[in-house]
């Protein structure tokens, strides 16, 4: 099939150039990959991540530094941790995938832990490979994979993925295990961090049902790759380890689709005008005119998910754009997008009054001002230069309805 | 499998182990699930006969009032011979006037004055009040999917064993604060009472009614696949065996030319120009109220299984269904300006367990900006689009499909919660994909 | 987000400053409320780093833990925080009133009145942010289940003897903050941001200083330049000049400051304890004290801006007037207060780690009650607040513009009279609604009758006018009730013609749920009852607790 390969080609090159001269690309791990379901409506976010820009650089570059960043006092408890997990074989890990997700299989009292290094990450892919397939053929015993090397395809390039762990069980199924330092408190975990966790369980669900599925022959179907992954954290206040099994169907149909969609960063690059490229090399003024080129869809939960977020935050308020104020806020504003339509509407100097979301606001701001015992025309007016704080608050004695 | 299908077949099997399990079995609780249409009232009707006939004190329990006077009309309809009492609150109107022409049937405030009825039925609210020496022997729990552990835990004291009937793909009870703190425990008192019983007795017999009488076989299978993977329905009836004609040719208007799609395939999609509106979109409310117009104005005739005749499409076998409570004002309103007064428009909350030969439904994410939980929850889909005899029309402007995809999948998780499958998106991908398929565009 | 409510964001986005969403105060300040500035050791759970805590703003003590790893250390913190939060809490436990309560007589079964202590306030703590509130809830569920040497003299690792106390008290704490409209403990962040709407999102609010930027800038700075330096400026060292408000530190911090000065303690510990002679280890015990005292400025460095800046909030929302309804719901933390105090004095076992079914669904059924209860009163309260019940249709407010006196069928005719409401609100009454107005605190309900022709019916839909306001609605009620018991209604009971009504279509009062069984008659459903109570063991105590 040589054309969709020299599509292939022709977009790899499109996206080196992107990217700008000598730069490399960065690899998308499975952090960023489950990121991806964070706002897939960004065009913005997948051009940069289809195209392996570093975005840390890129927005350090414009001037809006992001602020991610990691103690080094939960580093180390994070590695501690791991290491206290696998010691000794991982015997305690592996007593808690038996206990948690397959109790019905001999217990492991011993488990094969092959050996995976290897040069290069995709020397150490193909050594996970070769390893998974001789685990399936020691049927009836445990395998611990530890620190795997996964290759997924995405868009068109291989991203290199290292889960925790890898169990095969002696059914010869696969199960994903996620070790995090936050801890598991009675039973329960805060479930942003565990909703992390199972998405990035999930990227490496995808991965290694791509390899299964490379392993079936006639002889013998694919490998089953399990849907429910462990999550091992610390339990209570101690560094004893426990875990939970966590379904994932939800966040692997999600992520699948949306690596799916990746493919269409071609479309979007092709929308992109000559000579765009986002090196961090270039001036800022330069660089900022290059990201305005492809539409973002920025929303305050950005903050949390992606290092360009400050950036593209200061675009959206200076576009004067409501949904910097919350994604939610849109809901009953119809098509006014922007904060001086949106007031200029309430206080009735535009907008058609036939249109629900136009008459809401002035019965909103007619309401509003009411109580407060101003004037609606004068709604989002600057108010001559309040003094103290309350002066600004509007607290005329407003008797309560009887 | 070479065997045909037999529906009828398939049901009585299905009703003939439900009522062994009751009647005769040993478990304390019986769980039963049912699908849209698929004769989940006939069911509850026919175990609360039996058990009265046994001699077995019997309450019910159902969530609303009127669904506890449908209840009651139905038993007397059945048997007028069977005492009934109907337990209500001591709030004014408190039960369906219809219920004073029935002589067998007792109401009352007071729970004492009700002793010694063959049956005794009220809400879960009133019931949880009630205070007993002696439980009843026998309970039917209606509609148990959509009431809440907390409300079972304030009454199961009451009954010995229980018949537990509902439909688990329409909309789960919610609660008005967080409940976080219980999530992943068996009993978390704002999961369902099913959760909960299921939880803490996972050998109870499970049933399933198969067959659903009320969807046609041109709906039975997308409902089945999108809200109920695991447990699928068949249609009771076959292609050809339901008919939908009008008597006024088609003006070629958007209207019409989805009435005739829809009365064609069982589907039909009115799609309106992209745009991003508020809820009472107006466009969408007067689409909306303009195919019920048409539907009347054109003389539609019903035939099915029930009536080789034709019957006529009159305004009470139409409903209009929304998300929220304005838009459905909304097009009550339009539907006033357009003459027409009689025409269920409802919520899908108030739909639910209520049947039409057609509906029209406004799609929950029309013209909205951003998708929320709340508008992709899966029953609240389900419940609109499973409530028609004949066809389902809705009316959605373009650009749903990428808003579902743009939609950002952040949920969190819960440890030791059961996921609920399928879930709003992937439910709302495969409607949509369907409808598609019999889209028509806007033209007044 | 109701429309009033984005309306006021969109208003301070175009004005630079916080708009109020509130005409008065929805929650009870106490005069002397306790502030507790935490912080937390990053990757720890409830491992404490240090925390600013009091009453005088001027005069905060400040508790540190050198090495958040040392186990000795971290009891000295709790136990140092157990010496100042239990007297607190103490001074308004013994100060009690007489107050009746409703129980149930255990002979009889009856409902009967009984005496009982009522205190006559109670102890608030203010948290700077939700993130503080959680904080207070992971101490108190690490610390309620220690032993002390005295209950367990062979506890490997023994607690000092008040802190399971404390931790009884701050899980207290956190569980009742979790009840609507509830005041025994507030995160600063969410009570500023009841009463202001910021022209930012609701989570950027979540960050105290950006908050308060917006709600008070300094003279000169819109609120939104004030926001951005709070949030997000660093000095000369890259650190940040408005450190976050807790209890999780930043990593700049961390990395830069705190892992230092920790190494410069151990090796001063280090040292010391392998002093040789007396002479020896007065020197190493002036580096140890050093390194100590350089631990504590860095801890102080970073919560005395919160400190100040939760005081500051204090002063902003101590502004407004308390609403009406507060007392009433301040009165139901003081009997939540009164009831743990004789909990602990009856030695009761502490809180278990898990709610039993008949517990859990009390408290769902409680707050459910206090989210209704709360939405009604602050509507009540505040003009403001029902200006948006009154947009979504679930209350309206006009004027009385006729009442015809009417009266109930049957022997003894009670007044019923027909008053007719003209209003610009579009409330969704459907037929024969109930609705409610506030007389004299006490709710008066009547009951919708049916629309008069509009004045200006040319519109169906009601038409807007130009200025937004609708041509308006006739709509009559009939009164149904709090009219006393004679013919003729009581003076002042029935709303006149001229009069300002506002109407609700929600209750003002509550219903009390069905009462559940008894934890010892849990139904099978919900697996039957828990069985005997036992003591919950205390956590396993391992070698090294935290890594």
């Amino acid at each position: 099939m040589p054309l969709p390969r020299t599509r292939g080609t022709a977009l790899r090159h499109r996206l080196a150039e992107l990217r700008g001269p000598d730069v490399a690309a960065k690899a998308l791990d499975a952090r960023a990959l489950a990121a991806l379901a964070a706002n897939p409506g960004c065009k913005r976010r997948a051009i940069l991540d289809g195209a392996g820009v570093n975005k840390a650089a890129l927005a350090s570059a414009l001037g809006s530094p992001s602020a991610f960043g990691q103690s080094q006092f939960a580093l180390t408890r994070g590695n501690a941790f791991e290491a206290k997990v696998k010691a000794d074989g991982g015997a305690e890990l592996l007593r808690l995938v038996h206990e948690k997700l397959d109790r019905g299989a001999e217990p492991p009292a011993h488990a094969r832990v092959p050996e995976l290094a290897a040069i290069g990450p995709e020397g150490r892919t193909a050594r996970t490979a070769l390893a998974l397939r001789e685990a399936g053929e020691a049927r009836g015993e445990w395998t611990l994979l530890d620190h795997p090397m996964l290759a997924l395809d995405v868009a068109g390039s291989p991203a290199f993925l290292e889960p925790d762990a890898v169990v095969v069980h002696p059914d010869g199924s696969w199960t994903v295990v996620e070790i995090k330092s936050f801890p598991m408190l009675d039973g329960s975990a805060d479930p942003a961090k565990v909703g992390a966790a199972a998405r990035q369980a999930a990227v490496y669900v995808l991965a290694l049902e791509q390899i299964a599925a490379r392993l079936a022959s006639d002889s013998a179907p694919a490998p089953r790759v399990r849907h429910r992954v462990l999550l091992v954290c610390p339990k209570d206040f101690s560094n004893l380890p426990t875990a939970a099994a966590v379904d994932v169907r939800k966040q692997r149909a999600v992520t699948a689709r949306q690596l799916a969609r990746l493919t269409r960063i071609e479309d979007i690059a092709d929308t992109l005008p000559d000579g765009i490229c986002f090196s961090p090399d270039l001036p800022a003024a330069d660089l900022t005119a290059a990201v305005e080129s492809v539409p973002a869809t920025y929303a305050p939960e950005c903050l949390s998910a992606c290092e360009l977020a400050f950036h593209c935050r200061a675009r959206s308020r200076a576009s004067g754009a409501v949904t910097s104020l919350g994604r939610s806020v849109r809901a009953e504003l119809g098509d006014l997008t922007t904060v001086e339509d949106v007031l200029s509407a309430a206080r009735g100097e535009t907008g058609d009054p036939d249109d629900p979301a136009v008459a809401a606001l002035r019965r909103a701001a007619h309401l509003r001002a009411e109580a407060l015992g101003r004037e609606a025309q004068a709604l989002g007016r600057k108010v001559p230069a309040a003094g103290q704080p309350a002066d600004a608050l509007g607290l005329e004695a407003v008797a309560p309805c009887r | 499998m070479t065997a045909v299908f037999d529906p009828g077949a398939a049901a009585t099997e299905a009703t003939d182990a439900i009522l062994r399990d009751t009647l005769h079995g040993t478990a304390r609780g019986v769980v039963v699930d049912s699908p849209p249409g698929a004769g989940k009232s006939t069911l509850v009707v026919r175990a609360a006969l039996e058990l009265a006939d046994a001699g077995r004190p019997l309450m019910v329990v159902a969530q609303t009032n009127a669904q506890v006077d449908d209840l009651v009309l139905r038993l007397a309809e059945k048997n007028p011979e069977l005492p009934v009492g109907r337990l209500h609150s001591s709030d004014a109107d408190p039960y369906d006037k219809a219920l004073d022409d029935l002589p067998n049937v007792r109401k009352s405030a007071k729970a004492g004055d009700l002793g010694g009825l063959s049956v005794v039925i009220s809400t879960a609210a009133k019931w949880a009040h009630v205070k007993v020496d002696e439980p009843w022997r026998h309970a039917i729990v209606d509609e148990a999917y959509q009431m809440r552990s907390d409300s079972l835990l304030a009454v199961a004291g009451l009954f010995e064993r229980a018949l537990f009937v509902g439909d688990p793909g329409q909309l789960d009870p919610f609660s008005i604060v967080g409940s976080e703190q219980w999530a992943g425990l068996s009993y978390d008192p704002s999961a369902s009472a099913v959760t909960t019983l299921l939880a803490h007795n996972p050998a109870l017999p499970q049933h399933r009614l198969p067959v659903s009488w009320r969807l046609p076989a041109s709906a039975a299978p997308l409902v089945s696949d999108a809200f109920y993977p695991y447990t699928p329905f068949r249609s009771g009836t076959d292609h050809g065996d339901r008919h939908l004609s009008f008597g006024v040719p088609s003006d070629g208007s958007g209207p019409d030319r989805v009435i005739d799609e829809a009365a064609e395939s069982g589907w039909g999609l009115l799609e309106l120009p992209a745009r991003h509106t508020p809820r009472t979109d107006p466009e969408a409310v007067r689409a909306v109220a303009t195919v019920v117009r048409r539907l009347l104005d054109r003389g539609g005739a019903a035939t099915s299984e029930r009536s080789p005749d034709p019957a006529p499409l009159t305004a009470d076998r139409i409903a209009v269904g929304t998300a929220h409570r304005d838009q459905a004002a909304a097009v009550r309103a339009a539907l006033a300006e357009l003459g027409v007064t009689d025409v269920t428009v409802d919520t899908a909350n108030r739909l639910q367990g209520r049947e039409y030969d057609v509906t029209v439904v406004l799609h929950p994410l029309s013209g909205r900006p951003d998708a929320t939980a709340f508008h992709l929850e899966t029953g609240r889909l389900c419940v609109l689009t499973s409530r028609h005899r004949h066809a389902c029309i809705v009316v959605c402007r373009a650009g749903v499909s990428e808003l579902l995809d743009d939609y950002p999948s952040t949920e969190p998780v819960q440890l030791g919660t059961l996921v609920k499958f399928p879930d709003g998106w992937e439910a709302n991908h495969a409607v949509l994909a369907r409808l598609a398929e019999h889209r028509v565009a806007w033209r007044p | 987000m109701s429309l009033i409510a984005t309306l006021a964001r969109l208003e301070a986005v175009s004005t630079g400053r916080a708009q109020p969403i509130a005409t008065v105060r929805h929650r009870r300040l106490s005069e002397r409320p306790l502030v507790f500035v935490p912080l937390t050791t990053a990757g720890e759970a409830g491992a404490p780093l240090g925390a600013l805590v009091g009453t005088d703003r001027d005069a905060p003590h400040l508790l540190v833990v050198p090495q958040p790893r040392d186990r000795d250390l971290r009891f000295a913190f709790l136990s140092e925080l157990a010496d100042i939060v239990l007297p607190y809490i103490d001074t308004y436990a013994e100060d009690v009133e007489a107050a009746e309560r409703n129980e149930t007589d255990p002979e009889t079964g009856k409902r009967v009145k009984v005496e009982v202590e009522l205190c006559a306030d109670a102890p608030q703590l203010i948290l700077p942010s939700r993130a503080g509130v959680d904080f207070v809830r992971l101490l108190g569920r690490s610390m309620r289940f220690r032993r002390t040497a005295e209950q367990d003299p062979e506890t490997p690792y023994p607690a000092p003897p008040r802190v399971p106390l404390l931790g009884r008290w701050l899980t207290h704490f956190g569980e009742r903050a979790r009840v609507p409209g509830s005041s025994l403990l507030l995160a600063m962040t969410d009570v500023l941001a009841r009463h202001w709407a910021t022209g930012q999102s609701t989570l950027e609010d979540q960050h105290l200083g950006a908050l308060l930027a917006w709600i008070a800038p300094p003279q000169g700075e819109t609120g939104a330049e004030a926001a951005l330096r709070a949030e997000l400026a660093r000095d000369a060292q890259g650190q940040l000049l408005c450190p976050p408000a807790g209890p999780a530190t930043d990593p700049a911090f961390d990395n830069k400051l705190l892992a230092p000065a920790f190494e410069r303690y151990d090796r001063a510990r280090t040292a010391l304890a392998a002093a040789e002679d007396g002479l020896e280890a007065d020197d190493r015990l002036g580096d140890l004290t050093a390194a100590e005292r350089e631990i504590r400025a860095l801890v102080e460095s970073r919560t005395r801006p919160t400190w100040d800046a939760v005081w500051r909030g204090l002063d902003l929302v101590r502004e407004l007037p308390e609403a009406g309804r507060v007392e009433e719901r301040w009165t139901r933390d003081r009997w939540s207060f009164t009831g743990h105090r004789d909990r602990v004095a009856a030695g009761e076992p502490p809180q278990p780690r898990r709610d039993d079914a008949v517990t859990a669904a009390n408290k769902l059924a409680a707050r459910e009650r206090e989210q209704a209860r709360l939405e009604a009163q602050e509507a009540l309260d505040d003009p403001l607040v029902m200006a948006g019940r009154r947009l979504s249709g679930e209350a309206f407010a006009g004027e009385v513009t006729e009442v015809v006196m009417a009266y109930s069928e049957g022997k003894r005719p009670s007044p019923r009279p027909l008053v007719t409401v003209r209003t610009d609100d579009r409330p969704h009454l459907g037929e024969r609604a109930k609705v409610f107005r506030s007389l004299g605190g006490k709710p008066q309900s009547a009951e919708f009758v049916g629309y008069e022709e509009a004045l200006d019916k040319g519109d169906e839909d009601g038409g807007v006018g130009e200025d937004g306001r609708d041509a308006g609605a006739l709509l009559v009620l009939r009164v149904l009730d709090k009219m006393g018991r004679g013919k003729e209604p009581e003076e002042g009971s029935v709303p006149e013609k001229g009069d300002l009504v506002c109407f609700t279509l929600f209750e003002h009062e509550q219903r009390g749920g069905a009462k559940l069984p008894d934890p010892e008659e849990t139904p099978w459903t919900h697996g039957g009852p828990p069985g005997e109570q036992v003591s919950e063991a205390a956590d396993p105590l391992t070698e090294e607790d935290v890594l």
